[in-house]
């Protein structure tokens, strides 16, 4: 199932002309530099924007020559940069307008978002009585308590202070685990693409640069993500262990263990990580006498120039790929070719 | 008390007064909503125009607009003309015939505090409630009627106390038929005419009370709304 989209609408200052299928299930993040047509994208999709075009959702059109459904007509919830609740009404009001419109839908969908996002206590409250944050997770309890059949969400943390990000960023966490609906969300963060994304898709002035899976996307070094101070990969592995004599966590993934300094979670749950580039050294034999525990076996998978003194090294390692930035003197030294067998040393894994 | 004050004629005046300020107020609410609407929402080119038609009672001589009105209105006018024709009377010198003149004279002070409170709305909100499965005309009345309500009380204020504020317009089409089309500015000008300097004072009076009194009421509104909202940012 494939969300298919076919847009070209021409501004004065601007436009946006993209042809791409998306999955219809997990987070796709639709990441750009400002400018580069992300949210106007969204809002076409939700069908704010009036423009032509051919939508397809699943076997359903939204939108071709002769078709146009409006934005009420469209399962969908949308979540608003400004959280832009109805200033007349209480935040319980605000939750329930999109309930009361709602078809085939019982209270129950509506007492999820509200436990979901933790606003219990605040049900009463206007909505200026209410911090950014606050404001935010009742806007997003909004938008699921209309049980739409994907939620489209554009840069909800954008506009939030640094505190007010981390307050908020839990709780997309918890949606993308918890909820079965597909989930469009824009940003210009890498941070939280990194976070919440399962999929990827790159928007440069209006047109799609890149669209695939997140670790592929974060790695493939013909794209501008798999490169810079911030370039990263992205590993999804699953909690195996804890060690009590050291204090470690065990961390189970195609290629072998990683151990990380003891995080409280339960066996068996997954963990998304993500380990930066600079991070990896590389060496042709196994180090025995080294302070790094998490030594993988990989395969060089391409080289190219990272400026003038280095070069990121695209490697696999299992079935994940993984991002070395060394010297070209290192490279050169360790005879560096595609297909060779190296080992990676991971100096530290940050756990998402 | 006040019955030794005012007599019989003024007591009329007053109820037409009244009467009139209120059925145009309605009116100008029914009409001049979707008008603003429009008007606020619209990219049409030609869209001044309208604004400035709308415009035209805040700074034409009301004589001018009565004129008009008495000429389109009596039996040879077109509107009068049509109406004697269908048989019924035609509207010169009639309650309904000053009603036409009300609505039009007083439009702008309806039209222009509701453009402006669905305009600084934005179409954030009635997005939002198109997301949220709202229709069209639900959204209307559940969203942007609510948010602009201080708009809908500082048109309703505005255009009733400049519809009983009116003279002009009246006195070219009204005559001033006591309980019929005489309102308290005409009957305050028949006092001072008659030297009923008396009466003339007690009307006068009120009216610059009561006028005062909405105007405090409308500008205490606007205040009150505004730092709502300053507060809830």
């Amino acid at each position: 199932m494939t969300i298919r989209c076919r847009l070209s609408i021409t501004r004065t200052d601007f436009a946006l002309d993209v042809d791409l299928s998306l999955p219809l299930k997990g987070v796709t993040a639709v990441f750009g530099p400002s400018g580069s047509g992300k949210t106007t994208f969204l809002r076409a999709l939700a069908g704010l924007e009036n423009n032509k075009g051919y939508i397809k959702v699943g076997d359903v059109i939204w939108q071709d020559e002769q078709h146009f459904v409006p934005t009420h007509k469209r399962s969908i919830g949308y979540v608003f940069q400004e959280a832009s609740l109805f200033e007349h009404l209480n935040a319980k009001d605000n939750i329930e307008y999109g309930f009361k419109r709602a078809i085939d839908v019982d209270q129950s969908v509506m007492q999820r978002a509200i436990k979901l996002l933790q606003i219990e206590h605040l049900l009463d409250r206007r909505a200026s009585q209410l911090s950014g944050g606050e404001r935010q997770r009742v806007a997003i309890a909004r938008a699921l308590s209309a049980n739409p059949s994907m939620l489209l969400m554009d840069e909800p943390l954008a506009s939030l202070g640094d505190k007010h990000k981390k307050e908020i960023l839990p709780f997309l966490e918890l949606l993308h685990g918890e909820l079965e609906i597909p989930m469009i969300y824009v940003s210009h963060s890498i941070d939280e693409v990194a976070h919440l994304a399962d999929h990827l898709i790159l928007l440069d002035e209006g047109r799609v640069v890149g669209n695939g899976e997140i670790s592929e996307m974060l790695t493939r070094l013909d794209m501008s993500l798999s490169h810079g101070e911030r370039a990263a990969s992205i590993i999804e592995a699953k909690v195996l262990e804890h060690d009590d004599n050291y204090n470690l966590t065990v961390i189970d993934f195609s290629c072998g263990r990683f151990f990380v300094p003891r995080k409280q979670l339960p066996i068996g749950c997954d963990v998304r990580l993500r380990v930066e580039a600079r991070d990896v050294s590389l060496t042709t034999q196994r180090q025995e006498e080294t302070s790094i525990l998490n030594i993988l076996p990989a395969i060089v998978d391409e080289i190219v120039d990272e400026g003038d003194a280095q070069v990121m090294v695209r490697l696999k390692a299992g079935n994940d790929l993984l991002l070395s930035c060394i010297t070209k003197k290192s490279a050169e030294l360790l005879k560096l070719q595609i297909g060779s067998e190296i080992y990676a040393q991971i100096k530290s894994v940050a756990l998402l | 008390m006040v019955c030794d004050m005012l007599n019989e004629f003024d007591l009329s005046a007053l109820i037409v007064t009244l009467k009139l300020a209120s059925v145009s107020t309605l009116i100008l609410l029914v009409i001049g909503t979707p008008l603003a609407w429009w008007l606020s929402n619209s990219k049409w080119k030609l869209k001044s125009l309208v604004e400035a038609l709308i415009a035209l009672p805040l700074i034409l001589p009301p004589t001018v607009l009565g004129f008009y009105l008495l000429i389109s209105l009596g039996p040879n006018g077109p509107i009068g003309g049509a109406m004697q024709w269908l048989g019924a009377q035609p509207l010169a010198f009639t309650f309904a015939g000053l009603v036409i003149g009300s609505v039009i004279y007083s439009m702008p002070f309806v039209v222009q505090p509701l453009q402006n409170a669905f305009a600084s709305m934005g179409s954030r909100p009635m997005e939002v409630a198109a997301t949220l499965r709202a229709t069209p005309i639900d959204r209307f009345f559940t969203v942007a009627v609510p948010l602009a309500r201080t708009g809908f009380v500082t048109a309703a204020v505005l255009g009733f106390a400049h519809t009983v504020g009116e003279f002009g317009v009246v006195l070219m089409i009204g005559g001033s038929i006591p309980g019929e089309t005489q309102v308290l500015s005409i009957a305050i000008y028949d006092h001072v005419e008659a030297l009923e300097y008396g009466n003339a004072h007690w009307l006068a009076g009120g009216l610059l009370l009561v006028s005062f009194i909405m105007l405090v009421v409308v500008y205490s509104l606007n205040r009150r709304f505004s730092l709502l909202q300053r507060s809830g940012q």
